[in-house]
């Protein structure tokens, strides 16, 4: 090597390129969107780096699994036992009511409430960008994820598909801030729109006018509207309302219903019912 | 001969971009050092015609696409750290491990501002003291990172 003798590139074309394609690489993502082959292919090659890095905390919790007491598990099989019978007394309701519903539907010409198909997946404990709130699951197109897709947890709405490669995919959080959600409240189906402020246990309500009717406790649902979601799965519960008419808005803030800061097993709902709607 | 010498400058960076991933307590993510631009920064000083700006842009790209910030703010700031690093490696070689940290403290002080600047236009985020507090603790890492690093350059004679 001789250093004093540059006969390589300078350093300066280097940095001028380097920030230059990186400039090009913002702004290509930024005004784009959506799964295209390249961002597919992409993240599928960071893939392996993804599964690699999760291998830890598997393995710390595949520890402390087998090392669970005989005690602790005949608790928890009770316990769950219990919630199944609870579960299944209301399931052979649901089974009348959803017929009961399709009838009057039907009597009423109103088009019909189509079933999606569901996809379980897990969320890989891998350390995301810390401006955001993303987490990683492990499903990808193979699986037949597409970007948008809605994901929930047992309790409500998690977020959205927002990059896929073959094996993972990116899923947005309801509380990131540049992610908002259509919903309308439950008690008297008023149409809003809940944005994510960059807090896991804190939402807010855009443009709410003063005269809105909303109180602290209503259980906001997703509307439908935007098609992103499909109707009436639960989002927040209202916490605090700060009607101060000197503001042109009511400032409304509600807190997640889904247990963002635990999720782990999730649910990615299909995107079937909405094309089909289109119809 | 050459070949070998990339592959083990790969392997850790490999090693850090694992660490850079590696899931940690809340508690304690936020002084997460920023492992892969310290190992970055000790070969760019140990070799500069060999690792500079088109290493730290692809493994920029890399951290982007595995922590899904949007693609390119981390190639830009490695960039333009590496930049100065590799541009001044001659006058950083010569203070001692001590001086040096403080230097790789204010370059990583610097790549965590210009960082969350892109991000703020990118993703409309407000400033947070705490964002810097990986910019410390990577400065008291850097000392050990230098020692090892220098073992393993050694040990394996990568020239």
């Amino acid at each position: 090597m001789n250093l004093l003798f540059g006969r390589t590139i300078s350093l300066q074309f280097r940095l001028t390129v380097a920030v230059i394609l990186s400039i090009l690489l913002i702004l290509g993502d930024r005004y784009t969107s959506g799964g295209t082959v390249l961002r597919t292919s992409l993240h599928t090659l960071v893939s392996p780096l993804l599964y690699f890095a999760n291998v830890p905390y598997e393995v710390l919790s595949l520890g402390a699994r087998s090392l669970q007491t005989r005690d602790q598990l005949l608790d928890e099989n009770q316990a769950l036992r219990e919630k199944q019978l609870l579960q299944s007394e209301q399931l052979q309701q649901l089974q009348f009511l959803q017929k009961e519903n399709q009838e009057l539907r039907a009597l009423l010409n109103a088009s019909s409430r189509e079933k999606s198909s569901r996809l379980i997946g897990q969320v890989l404990s891998v350390h995301s960008n810390r401006y955001s709130h993303q987490v990683v699951i492990n499903r990808g197109t193979i699986d037949g994820l597409q970007v948008g897709q809605a994901v929930i947890d047992e309790l409500g709405i998690v977020g959205q598909v927002t990059h896929t490669g073959t094996t993972t995919s990116r899923v947005l959080l309801v509380t990131d801030t540049t992610h908002a959600t259509p919903v309308r409240i439950l008690r008297n189906d008023v149409r809003t729109v809940v944005e994510g402020m960059g807090k896991l246990n804190q939402l807010t309500l855009s443009h709410v006018p003063h005269s809105l009717d909303v109180r602290i406790g209503d259980v906001l649902v997703t509307s439908g509207l935007g098609g992103t979601f499909p109707e009436g799965y639960p989002v927040a519960v209202v916490t605090s309302i700060d009607r101060d008419e000197s503001v042109p808005f009511a400032k409304v803030y509600a807190e997640p219903i889904a247990q963002l800061d635990r999720v782990r097993l999730l649910v990615v709902l299909g995107k079937q019912s909405l094309e089909n709607r289109n119809d | 001969m050459i070949k070998r010498h990339y592959l083990l400058i790969c392997f850790s960076l490999f090693l850090a971009l694992v660490m850079a991933l590696m899931p940690l307590p809340l508690s304690t993510d936020i002084f997460r050092p920023d492992w892969v631009l310290l190992v970055l920064m000790y070969w760019s000083l140990a070799l500069p015609h060999r690792v500079n700006i088109g290493w730290a842009w692809v493994t920029g790209l890399i951290i982007d696409l595995a922590t899904g910030s949007p693609l390119g703010v981390n190639s830009l700031c490695y960039s333009i750290c590496i930049y100065i690093t590799v541009s001044n490696f001659q006058k950083i070689r010569n203070f001692s491990i001590w001086q040096q940290a403080v230097l790789v403290g204010l370059f990583l002080a610097l790549y965590h501002l210009l960082q969350f600047w892109l991000n703020h236009f990118l993703l409309d985020i407000y400033f947070n003291p705490e964002y810097l507090w990986p910019a410390l603790t990577g400065m008291f890492c850097w000392p050990w990172i230098f020692l090892l690093l220098r073992k393993y350059r050694r040990q394996f004679r990568i020239r």
